[in-house]
């Protein structure tokens, strides 16, 4: 590790390593992620060559980030009863979707706002078009109490007041479904003792598209298994180290001559213009709508840019606390992930949750119920290498089905779908007078993936089991 | 969005590396021409990029809402994020907080300082022996209650109310209007089974609530509008009261 301070490196030798460093929102232009969003975290065990990640081309895009800076204007808004309007002041979502309207899901919303703007009913400003947010009809009560965050964002970035005025939103990076592959204790297949909590990790809490409130979710719940899962593996002797010292002094200098390289190797390439460049086609080419020609092209821009990296010079020759230093190595780090989501979204011919398909439109349970993982085989290397894993239909409890997606979800159906949704009507039928625990028992035993403490029944609030 | 020219600003920034001491601190100025809904965060960001690579801040959220950036804005704390250059004269004047360790120029070690205080106060949760038994329903909490928490939960540790206070500057061991708000959160939490001696052992001296002058630069400050004026005199009286508490007993003669 480095040392943001001091600039040391310094190498720390653990039985187990935990990777929690959130999601990668700063590859696009706009995004509700903080700064330090960049997927380093991510990126650090892509390089072992070893680790997976897990569709990375799963990316939720926010509908109501602040316009133009992207900060996240929380979905309560609409949750009480806020409203998107278009130049006119009309309020369009109804249009698109009559069921749902302004609370369908986030990566429906963020389309319906992109597609109405293409139509020419976008709010025309200096930095780019965006919509309107209305939570005036909410009341200054209501926001002052309910809402506070909201308002304060407001005053403090726009200098506008929610209760009396619009807000201007735009839809923004949000969050990252993918991230490096883990078993249910949250330890990568593929490098024992890599454990990932959190949105650096794809633990399959979300699928393609997490839903609203379900970032707790996966906080608390990896908090408690993945943090067990550590403590246990720690615990066990057959997970003790034996580590030779060369290894750990080879790592070092190569570590150290990266930074060399970036210091002293007269390279011209400038960094800053480079992430840039690579924002600018993950938005424009593998954003919110995707088609084969741009995913193409952006996989082609972004392997030059990934070369160009390689060619970074900094200014600032100082091994220390250096800010132009760390934005050059993580750059060519984000350029890797960059085109880990671009690859896997070209590869993936379909539309499922965000990653959404121009040319692709319908969910193909057929062809693409499987998981894409990408790994970073050799340095040198200027794509990641793709592998599938298929999931099995036969061992789920709920088989996969219509979502509820808009108006219509006509998704290709997997073959294996029907013969086990009548399976598991069959069981719960056949199970009828059982319990809830003889039921999930018999559909999709999960208690041994526990750890032993949280295998306990909980106690029910009505007294039940 | 009118047409007239956008103004020049003229940003004088604090520079030392007290890992490079053989330059002084000295004031540095930097001149960024004024964009339509500028803040500090953007003009010391487009300074790094088209300036001065050297130059060291810390920006996290850009929201608000994590702390990183407080620093002394024209010599008052605020948070830099959420500053408009609009509410500013041309000349912005930009220093690091005092108070807190400088790593370098704007960028101070605000985490070291409240970690310490954290662990000094332990902030956090004391539930009874025993620990949590996660099969159990938690114990319900009232609303009333929950929003009287959150309210001071909303504390985001920027740093500002240290930096604005008089007794932080001359006394290190101050555990500043910060720590004496978290204080005052974890008593309203019914989870937490401290008692009011617990409370006063651990903010009822000089370094502790009996430490304030009242100066009060810390509730003028606050990014977030903490009531810091009314929780800091609560918890004088309240741990007064808890002070004079075992001194009635002895005066009892038992």
């Amino acid at each position: 590790m480095r040392d943001l301070v001091s600039g040391a490196l310094s190498a720390c030798i653990a039985k187990a390593t935990v990777i929690a460093t959130g999601g990668a929102g700063r590859l696009y232009r706009a995004t509700t992620n903080a700064v330090i969003c960049e997927g380093i975290g991510t990126v650090i065990a892509l390089e072992t060559g070893l680790a997976a990640l897990s569709n990375m081309e799963a990316v939720q895009f926010h509908p109501t980030g602040l316009f133009p800076s992207g900060i996240l204007i929380t979905e309560g808004c609409r949750g009480d009863g806020g409203l998107l309007r278009d130049v006119d002041g009309h309020r369009f979502m109804p249009d698109y979707e009559p069921e749902k309207k302004d609370l369908a899901a986030r990566d429906v919303v963020s389309r319906r706002m992109l597609e109405h703007i293409r139509k020419g009913n976008g709010v025309k400003s200096r930095f780019g078009e965006h919509l309107w947010l209305d939570i005036t009809l909410l009341g200054r009560e209501h926001i002052e109490k309910n809402l506070r965050e909201v308002q304060e964002i407001c005053r403090n970035f726009l200098d506008i007041d929610p209760s009396k005025d619009l807000i201007p939103v735009y839809p923004a990076a949000h969050y990252t479904m993918g991230g490096v592959r883990t078993n249910p204790t949250g330890e990568s297949p593929g490098l024992a003792g890599l454990f990932v909590g959190g949105e650096a990790a794809c633990w399959d809490i979300h699928g393609f598209n997490r839903l609203g409130g379900n970032s707790v979710a996966e906080t608390i719940v990896a908090g408690m298994i993945v943090g067990e899962s550590i403590a246990a593996f720690c615990d066990r002797p057959q997970n003790d180290l034996t580590v030779s010292m060369g290894i750990i002094r080879d790592f070092l200098a190569r570590e150290d001559a990266k930074i060399s390289a970036l210091l002293t190797g007269g390279g011209d390439e400038d960094a800053n213009l480079l992430r840039i460049r690579m924002q600018e086609i993950m938005t424009e080419k593998v954003g919110i709508f995707r088609t084969a020609d741009k995913l193409a092209t952006a996989v082609d821009e972004l392997q030059a840019l990934l070369a160009k990296s390689r060619n970074i010079g900094v200014r600032n020759k100082s091994r220390g606390a250096n800010p132009e230093l760390v934005a050059a190595y993580r750059t060519q780090k984000m350029i890797k992930l960059a085109l880990c989501v671009a690859c896997g979204a070209l590869a993936r011919t379909e539309s499922r949750g965000a990653h959404y398909r121009d040319d692709f439109p319908r969910r193909d349970d057929a062809q693409w119920l499987r998981r894409t993982l990408a790994i970073w085989k050799n340095e040198s290397d200027t794509l990641p290498t793709l592998n599938y894993e298929p999931l099995d239909v036969m061992r789920m409890e709920l088989p996969p089905g219509s979502r509820g997606y808009g108006t219509k979800d006509d998704h290709i159906v997997h073959s294996d779908a029907p013969r086990r949704a009548a399976e598991v009507e069959a069981t719960r039928k056949r199970l009828v007078d059982a319990d809830r625990f003889a039921v999930q028992a018999a559909l999709m035993p999960y208690d041994h993936l526990l750890p032993p403490d949280l295998r306990v029944r909980n106690e029910r609030i009505d007294g039940s089991n | 969005m009118n047409d007239v020219a956008p103004r020049r600003l003229t940003l004088t920034v604090f520079r030392y590396d007290p890992r490079a001491p053989e330059r002084t601190p000295r004031m540095q100025s930097y001149e960024v021409e004024e964009a339509d809904g500028m803040t500090l965060y953007i003009a010391l960001n487009e300074i790094r990029e088209r300036l001065d690579p050297s130059l060291q801040f810390d920006f996290v959220c850009r929201a608000g809402v994590c702390g990183s950036c407080a620093m002394l804005i024209n010599g008052r704390p605020g948070l830099a994020c959420s500053t408009l250059t609009k509410a500013l004269g041309p000349e912005i004047t930009l220093a690091p907080l005092p108070a807190f360790e400088l790593i370098a120029d704007l960028s101070v070690d605000t985490g070291k300082w409240m970690r310490a205080m954290s662990e000094r106060l332990e902030t956090w949760i004391h539930a009874r022996e025993g620990g949590i038994d996660f099969a159990r329903i938690e114990e319900r909490m009232e609303p009333a209650v929950a929003e009287a928490i959150y309210e001071l939960d909303r504390c985001i540790e920027c740093g500002c109310c240290v930096a604005a206070c008089g007794t932080a500057l001359m006394r290190e061991d101050f555990v500043g209007a910060v720590g004496l708000n978290k204080i005052a959160r974890f008593r309203l939490d019914p989870r937490d089974h401290r008692s009011g001696n617990d409370y006063f052992d651990l903010i009822g001296d000089d370094d502790g609530v009996f430490g304030c002058m009242s100066l009060l630069g810390c509730h003028d400050v606050c990014p977030k509008n903490l009531p810091l004026q009314t929780q800091i005199a609560f918890m004088r009286r309240l741990m007064a009261a808890e002070g004079l508490k075992p001194s009635l007993k002895q005066g009892d003669g038992k």
